[in-house]
């Protein structure tokens, strides 16, 4: 009850520190916050280019039905593959047709069709790497009625290093961030310890636990980083509405990752205030 | 000597024993100092400034350690009581600054009922408890006035209340008067006199010899430089016993 009542009061007797003290907090939070943004979209857009990866078997002219439709069977019981699309040759014309109008006249004469069936196979997501592609395409390749297997090995490759860059930047980015979000949301809360030493010294002075002193401190360091990271949020879910409104379709952090942030700045916060109110209880 | 017979008649609550205190860069701030405080014993510390009289206080709040020697108070040594025990001391020992150390943003009442409550006073008896204390002091009707709208020696007075809320066994005081006019000197000194007649020890340090000598029965002990030069108590014994000090016990004796 007092330790509650003290960390509410400590709000009330210094609100300018106190604000201050959570607004630097919500700067440090509202950095990362942006960081997730960014992060997590391009998450989704890379996301979304490898969910067009896919393997294509292109089946010889006069292969038998039921060698294809075994294939498929024996393609789709593979655990990387999610599922398998049999394109006979008069759907490959239509598809054809429909999205190369420029060629039209090349596919007038349904008896002359120059295009072969194939089978799609798509890819799990978290198995679109070259390895798999690249192995799935060659237990393809080994069916005998299997002319040829494109996936567009260099593009896959690209796209993997690139996920792989991307990955490794966004952690070590992450990691740097957290550090400067974490030393200054140390500084705010050390400022408003360093406001109350006296309260410190006191409290010693008549004989108070240092368990008993540290409690309200700790609690306020709670408040101070929970309102820093609800004022990230804040400012995080501003900047996604302004893009979203007036620049491009943007998608809003997973509330997962929100509330991550919030724990995290309501854990630095008690973790800096017990380390600030610890150095103040050792000079006495 | 009544006095000091009696005095000797009870158990020792502090004793510094062989005291040494030594500053990195700064040398002996303390230099084998032994000496003991009895129950009810009401004390001056003298010495001029930088003697050493603050650092005894310290010692004996443990706020410090010897670097070598102990200090034992109310069963609490030196060498054995760790920093997580400390509290326990502190709840024995009542400490009285110069510069009273109240919260300025907090009215007597509060600044008397937090010490109350940051020592796991019940909160129903905590008010109650700290108008009682500030009327022990005589400040029952400041109650309500914000500690930086008082005067030095109401101050003062708060301070005091706010040492004696875990009820004390000794009350240390560190130049209490030293920032006080003389009348709030008097009622100061007034209110120590009244607490020691109920049983409370007071060691007082001081370097006002003018005050010291007013109050002729309490025992006198003076530092120089980091060693105990003076002891009333002791006044034969001691080689280079000031002549002012010595005229002050044998009045006291």
């Amino acid at each position: 009850m007092y330790t509650l009542r003290e960390a509410i009061l400590a709000f009330k007797r210094s609100p300018l520190l106190t604000g201050l003290s959570a607004a630097m907090v919500g700067a440090a939070l509202f950095v990362m916050g942006l960081f997730a943004l960014a992060t997590h979209n391009l998450r989704l857009a890379l996301e979304s280019v490898e969910e067009r990866i896919e393997v294509v078997a292109y089946i010889r002219d006069g292969a038998r039905n039921d060698e294809i439709l075994l294939a498929r069977r024996e393609l789709l019981a593979l655990p990387e593959v999610l599922g398998v699309e049999l394109i006979t040759k008069e759907e490959a014309l239509e598809i054809a047709r429909r999205d190369l109008p420029e060629f039209g006249e090349l596919f007038t004469d349904p008896a002359v069709n120059p295009l072969p069936a194939s089978l799609e196979v798509q890819l799990r997501p978290g198995r679109r790497n070259p390895e798999t592609v690249e192995r799935v395409a060659a237990h393809a390749r080994a069916y005998p009625f299997v002319e040829d297997v494109q996936f567009g090995r260099e593009w896959v490759d690209k796209l993997f290093t690139l996920r792989r860059m991307g990955g490794l930047t966004a952690s070590v980015m992450v990691a740097a961030f957290a550090m400067v979000a974490a030393l200054i949301i140390g500084a705010a809360v050390r400022i408003a310890v360093f406001a109350r030493r006296e309260e410190i010294r006191i409290m010693q002075l008549v004989g108070a636990r240092d368990g008993f002193i540290r409690r309200p401190f700790l609690v306020e360091g709670a408040i101070t980083g929970l309102l820093g990271g609800l004022m990230a949020l804040a400012l995080t879910y501003g900047t996604f509405w302004v893009v979203f409104r007036y620049l491009f379709s943007v998608a809003w952090i997973p509330a997962e990752w929100a509330g991550l942030g919030l724990l995290s700045g309501t854990v630095f916060g008690v973790f800096a205030s017990g380390l600030a109110v610890r150095k103040h209880l050792r000079e006495v | 000597m009544v006095f000091i017979t009696l005095q000797s008649s009870v158990r020792p609550l502090i004793k510094l024993i062989n005291v040494t205190r030594e500053f990195q860069g700064t040398g002996k701030a303390l230099d084998d100092v032994s000496f003991h405080i009895r129950k009810g014993e009401f004390a001056f510390l003298t010495g001029h400034s930088g003697s050493g009289k603050t650092t005894v206080l310290r010692l004996i709040h443990l706020a410090d350690r010897p670097t070598t020697g102990e200090t034992r108070v109310s069963g609490f040594s030196s060498d054995r009581t760790s920093r997580r025990e400390v509290w326990k001391l502190r709840r024995r020992v009542g400490y009285v600054f110069q510069d009273f150390r109240l919260l300025p943003g907090r009215t007597a009442l509060e600044n008397v009922a937090f010490a109350l409550e940051v020592t796991g006073a019940r909160s129903t008896g905590i008010k109650p408890r700290a108008q009682r204390l500030l009327t022990q002091v005589g400040l029952a009707s400041k109650a309500g006035s914000m500690a930086s709208e008082l005067s030095g020696g109401e101050q003062q007075r708060v301070a005091v209340a706010r040492a004696l809320a875990n009820e004390p066994l000794v009350l240390l005081a560190d130049e209490p008067t030293g920032n006080l006019d003389d009348r709030a000197t008097r009622g100061i000194m007034e209110l120590f006199w009244e607490l020691n007649t109920f049983g409370m020890a007071v060691l007082m340090a001081t370097h006002d010899l003018e005050l010291v000598r007013k109050y002729p029965r309490a025992r006198v002990l003076e530092l120089d430089q980091g060693k105990l030069v003076y002891d009333s108590v002791k006044a034969p014994m001691v080689e280079s016993s000031p002549p002012d000090q010595a005229q002050a016990s044998t009045a006291g004796g």
